[in-house]
């Protein structure tokens, strides 16, 4: 808002009274109140830490972040990036912060799909499937998660060894020691492919961005589907022919004690993954309930009146509407699901409290490990609320 | 809301109980203080609190009534007969391998007998005195006998089960390196979660020192299923240990193990100790029974502290008679200094 459009006379603040030094002065009294509550909290805070200190000097305990930079000595089985144990305990908790990252991204995903599903179902018309979904999450939402975690772990311990591993298809290996895939020998080629679907998407997003904005200048739609497919699918593939089309195959085989070759599931990730999903999808699947069940029945009836499909009507009409009372929610559950995956020690996953609660057994520095385990959380934590918080603002009713 | 903060407030409880008890009002166990306030608050309080394992057969597990039972919790129990004359007088807590120096560096216990190894820097800058070695142990591996593996370097490319947060896996690491040998490891905290997976087969071997490896194997349905094999991969020196910077407290607890040594080197038994007493004419068996000299009270307990820890619990051939060699842990390098390959040896008592 401009100056120019506000009338003037709102312009003017209202007259301020004077401010007199007495206590019958109400703002005087506020602002007294206020300096004492902070006072209190600081020297609160001041004699804990001031205390603590003290007392780890007088124990002679050591403290500071020095012991970043000692060799870890942790074996760890999951790491995205390289780690050896002669590695330094940061690197072995960077390890830590991406197993935390890889299973509450992946949960926060499969978790959505999944509890959608569900709530929708809980919605339909069909009599067997809605009480399916309403029972699934009752009887989810119901039991304590480190008991589900407890329970998927041990259905995995129940699978036969690696020398009797089920076999379903050519390549693929089930048994105690996790899911082995076939892969491919990872080449460059490979990477640029990648890389070529990563711009083929941005491409395709400008030119259905385009293909909108002629929609609304002449009112003829135009099909953008053509192009995503050239673009997505057959940009990569181009890249890869022209870079000599590598493709050989990563087999696993058993050899020794265990299998070797191909791409790992391990029971530990697997029973995470499936107990945080499903546990978390419960909870998404009542939202999703919630944000349809808003929408008055009326915006379906008015938009099957202007002769939308059913498609069209949920995807322009409903969900837009739904989401505003899904989001909120949803945020919540996704912060839940992150900071379920503290679980995992208890089932052998090794994700930042894991290898953060070794670290400080190993050093003693267990003021410092906790301090990161809380920042970890907390970045995390409000790195999703202001991402959600921003995709709220942004469906949310623009009010004119 | 959710099961996690109920699991993560058991995980946290250490560390916040330490941030608690450091910042709470100066405790007693200070520097400071004069050497002995251990000693008195522990007279004051009218009971001794032990940092026992939470349940490992043989070294400290609770029996069917309730009572503590093994290795470890009879040293807590001889403390106390040297304090109070009374076996009875100790307070058993559990503490994790995770939070049992928190409990111990708070003033939560006021001594940890608990499975401890003796390393430099638990000895420096965590802030605690270790009092001796009361259990020579080793890290070993147990596997199952149907794997036929004989030697640990066999174990190239096995997964291996281990518990977080001990010297354990950092020795496994180093052994590994050494040797050049692949493993995956499965890190799970909770003891019977660990055995669990190991029985299930998630892991090949299963790794941690070879008395605690004794200790799962016998309570194992079918023991003879599975093996230890014969590396020992590291030196686990074990022993009680308390707060740095209470020295009285520290002789207390080291003079309580050296006289369980002493006893059985003179052939002390509970049978024979009243008699010892009364006829024995050793003058060091004398002074350790306290009919001559006044060793107790330079300790600060009464004369008589030895004879009495003696008459309650046996000399540490009895102890380790009545809890270790019933789960299948032969004396070894446990035995008396005076016999070949033995380790164990007390300064002279005067």
């Amino acid at each position: 808002m401009s100056d120019a459009t506000v009338d003037p006379r709102f312009r003017r603040k209202p007259p301020k009274r004077p401010l007199r030094l007495s206590w019958s002065d109400e703002r005087v009294r506020g602002i007294v109140y206020q300096v004492l509550v902070v006072a209190l909290i600081g020297s609160v805070i001041y004699w804990l830490w001031s205390n603590t200190v003290h007392n780890l000097e007088v124990r002679r305990i050591a403290t500071g972040f020095g012991f970043l930079n000692r060799e870890a000595g942790l074996p760890i089985a999951e790491h995205l990036i390289p780690y050896d144990p002669t590695d330094t305990y940061l690197r072995a908790l960077t390890v830590g912060v991406l197993n935390t990252l890889k299973v509450a991204v992946v949960g926060i995903v499969l978790a959505t799909i999944l509890g959608t599903i569900i709530g929708v179902a809980r919605l339909s018309k069909n009599f067997l499937v809605s009480k399916i979904a309403a029972f699934y999450v009752e009887v989810i939402r119901d039991l304590p998660l480190l008991l589900q975690l407890l329970f998927w772990y041990t259905v995995m311990q129940g699978l036969p060894g690696p020398r009797q591993a089920l076999n379903p298809v050519e390549g693929v290996f089930l048994s105690n020691r996790g899911l082995k895939l076939p892969w491919i020998v990872w080449e460059p080629a490979h990477t640029a492919a990648l890389l070529a679907c990563v711009v083929g998407i941005v491409l395709t997003w400008l030119y259905a961005r385009q293909a909108r904005a002629k929609q609304y200048a002449d009112g003829q739609p135009r099909k953008v589907w053509p192009a995503a497919v050239a673009l997505v699918i057959g940009l990569p593939v181009l890249t890869w022919q022209v870079m000599g089309a590598p493709w050989q195959g990563d087999w696993p085989a058993l050899r020794g004690f265990n299998f070797q070759g191909g791409v790992n599931v391990s029971p530990e990730f697997a029973a995470l993954l499936i107990g945080l999903v499903t546990y978390t999808a419960g909870f998404i699947a009542e939202v999703v309930r919630a944000g349809i069940l808003s929408v008055s029945h009326g915006q379906w009836e008015a938009a099957q009146a202007l002769g939308l499909r059913h498609g069209s009507v949920l995807r322009l009409i409903v969900m837009p509407q739904a989401l505003r009372v899904i989001i909120p929610p949803l945020t919540s559950n996704y912060l839940n699901l992150t900071k379920n995956s503290s679980l995992a020690v208890a089932i052998g996953y090794q994700d930042i409290v894991s290898i953060a609660n070794t670290t400080l057994n190993q050093t003693g520095q267990a003021i410092e490990g906790i301090a990161i385990i809380m920042l970890v959380y907390l970045t995390i934590s409000l790195s999703i609320s202001l991402f959600m918080n921003w995709y709220n603002a942004r469906i949310a009713l623009v009010e004119r | 809301m959710t099961a996690t903060t109920r699991f993560n407030f058991l995980r946290l409880a250490g560390a916040a109980a330490l941030t608690a008890a450091l910042s709470g009002p100066a405790l007693a166990q200070q520097p400071a203080a004069p050497s002995g306030a251990t000693i008195d608050a522990i007279r004051a309080r009218g009971t001794l609190i032990c940092g026992v394992n939470t349940g490992l057969a043989g070294f400290a597990q609770p029996d069917s009534q309730g009572v503590w039972r093994g290795f470890d919790a009879d040293y807590c129990r001889a403390v106390a007969i040297a304090l109070f004359n009374d076996a009875n007088r100790v307070r058993f807590v559990p503490t994790t391998a995770q939070n049992r120096f928190t409990a111990l560096q708070s003033g939560e216990v006021d001594m940890l007998s608990r499975n401890t190894t003796w390393t430099l820097s638990r000895d420096t800058s965590l802030g605690f005195d270790f009092t001796g070695i009361n259990f020579y142990d080793g890290q070993g591996f147990m596997v199952k006998r149907s794997l036929g593996v004989n030697a640990a370097r066999d174990l190239n490319g096995a997964t291996i089960c281990v518990q977080p947060g001990t010297t354990t896996e950092q020795n496994l690491t180093d052994w590994a390196r050494a040797n050049r040998v692949q493993f995956q490891p499965v890190v799970i905290e909770r003891l019977e979660e660990v055995v669990a997976a190991y029985v299930a087969g998630r892991c090949d071997a299963y790794t941690t020192d070879v008395s605690g490896l004794a200790a799962t194997r016998s309570a194992q349905p079918r023991p003879a299923d599975h093996v230890i094999l014969p590396d020992v991969i590291s030196k686990e020196p074990l022993g009680p240990l308390v707060r740095h910077g209470d020295q009285r407290f520290a002789d207390l607890v080291r003079w309580v193990h050296f006289g369980l040594i002493g006893a059985e080197e003179f052939g002390i038994t509970a049978a024979n100790v009243e008699e010892a007493t009364r006829t024995d004419a050793r003058p060091e068996v004398q002074r350790m029974l306290g009919r001559n000299g006044d060793l107790g009270q330079m300790l600060g307990v009464d004369n008589a502290w030895m004879a009495r820890i003696i008459r309650g619990l046996g000399n540490y051939g009895e102890i380790y008679a009545r809890n270790l060699e019933p789960i299948g842990i032969p004396r070894g390098r446990n035995a008396l200094w005076t016999t070949a390959g033995g380790l164990q040896y007390a300064p002279p008592f005067r």
